[in-house]
């Protein structure tokens, strides 16, 4: 697959389009906004999908060895590329100790509206990947938090708090719940279960996630406006260089673990994105000291959209290439 | 109508912090207080909205409490342990209230 075809059809897709509309409504300060209620809503729908789906899928080709070696795999990478973009954050920002590890965190952990832009791209070129990527994609979600926490205790005199409410609350946050609880049922329905309700999951799927990538261009635009001064060059390279090197890094483990093409892509795709709910909540409570305005731009207003415009093609591509498709 | 002299302690605080903060006024004996969610606003760390979150960690909630005058010192002794080190605005005020016995 060549990567202009599959980044031209990329930008060109409703997808896309909902998302550039988003960024540029919120950039010329136009009154458009999704309310709160109907954001989560969408959020909700998305992750059940997506959870129901995956499930489904392993239980029509069944639960073998690499669905746990996955796991450990997706567990060592987001413990592992926080310190990667820590070092990265100290060797090429100016960036403070407390704030590059709080930003290092995000980079570990996943973003899973990412993830289902990744399927969606695979399911319209009519491509499969392992549905259990879904349970990997809910398993990288915490333990970048401990390493950012971790990062942080080990350089301050403060530290950082993890206590057990904050474990309760990583562990148990209502994404990672929805999409292992979705998986689960998925899993224990099987086909038979998709089928009485497909009807409100497949087809109005790509419908609704449009929808949310509006809101999520209004958001990062929203963001972008907000945040002059606070992103400098440097940080803005690394907020592109980084997934760059999270997606070697996944697409090291994929064909590791030799996974399909879809499976290589989609590892190299949560590899790459930055969490923007789940760690930013948790540094919010730990790691108060660091400056939201820094991580959640840096996730939200540049790595998200280079991963859900040029990333994904890019590393379809790349898995493509290596994997023989 | 006979009132009686209250606080109204007002605590403006990051949303990710609301529980913790339930557990700070119950720890303080504040059995009674009221949660609201906060439309947006700016301070020292910009501005926020609570429009189109995706999750809490950019939204704020306000917490009221009233408590008798004599409650208020233990009270903010328990707060400020808590609130120290996060975005948040704490303020006091006088009140009235009609009945004492609840407060």
């Amino acid at each position: 697959m060549d990567f202009l075809d599959l980044a031209l059809s990329n930008l060109g897709s409703p997808l896309i389009l909902a998302f550039v509309l988003g960024v540029s409504a919120a950039l010329a300060r136009s009154d458009l906004s999704i309310p709160e209620a109907a954001a989560k809503f969408l959020s909700i729908y998305l992750l059940f999908a997506i959870g129901f789906k995956g499930g489904v899928s392993v239980s029509q080709h069944g639960v073998d060895g690499a669905l746990g070696a996955s796991l450990v795999a997706g567990i060592i990478l987001s413990a592992t590329l926080p310190l990667a973009a820590f070092a990265l954050l100290i060797f090429m920002t100016k960036l403070d100790r407390t704030n590059a590890a709080a930003v290092a965190g995000h980079y570990g952990s996943i973003s899973i509206v990412t993830f289902v832009a990744g399927t969606s791209v695979l399911e319209s070129l009519g491509l499969e990947s392992e549905g259990y990527m879904v349970a990997v994609a809910a398993a990288m979600e915490a333990p970048a938090i401990l390493s950012a926490l971790w990062l942080v205790g080990s350089g301050t005199e403060k530290g950082a708090r993890l206590d057990s409410t904050l474990w309760r609350e990583t562990l148990l946050n209502g994404s990672i719940v929805l999409l292992v609880g979705s998986f689960l049922i998925g899993m224990i329905t099987g086909t038979e279960g998709l089928k009485e309700i497909e009807a409100f999951i497949v087809s109005p799927f790509k419908g609704v996630l449009c929808l949310f990538l509006l809101d999520m261009g209004l958001i990062a635009g929203r963001g972008l406006r907000e945040s002059r001064g606070v992103i400098s060059l440097r940080l803005l390279l690394f907020g592109l260089v980084m997934p760059l090197i999270g997606s070697t890094a996944g697409l090291a483990f994929g064909l590791l673990l030799d996974l399909s093409i879809g499976g290589v892509f989609l590892f190299m795709v949560l590899s790459a994105s930055a969490s923007y709910i789940a760690v930013p909540a948790a540094m919010r409570v730990a790691v108060p000291e660091a400056d939201p305005a820094i991580y959640l731009t840096l996730s939200l207003g540049i790595t998200f959209p280079f991963n859900l415009t040029l990333g994904l093609p890019l590393y379809l591509a790349v898995a493509s290439a290596l994997t023989g498709g | 109508m006979q009132t009686h002299p209250a606080k109204r302690v007002t605590i403006i605080i990051e949303a990710p912090m609301e529980r913790r903060l339930r557990q700070t006024l119950e720890e303080a004996d504040v059995t009674g207080y009221t949660i609201l969610p906060v439309l947006g606003g700016s301070g020292r760390s910009g501005s926020w909205s609570r429009e189109g979150q995706l999750g809490k960690a950019g939204g704020m909630v306000e917490v009221i409490c009233v408590v008798r005058p004599e409650r208020l010192e233990g009270l903010l002794k328990h707060l400020f342990t808590m609130v120290e080190r996060h975005i948040g605005v704490v303020t006091v005020s006088d009140c009235e209230v009609l009945r004492a016995e609840r407060f």
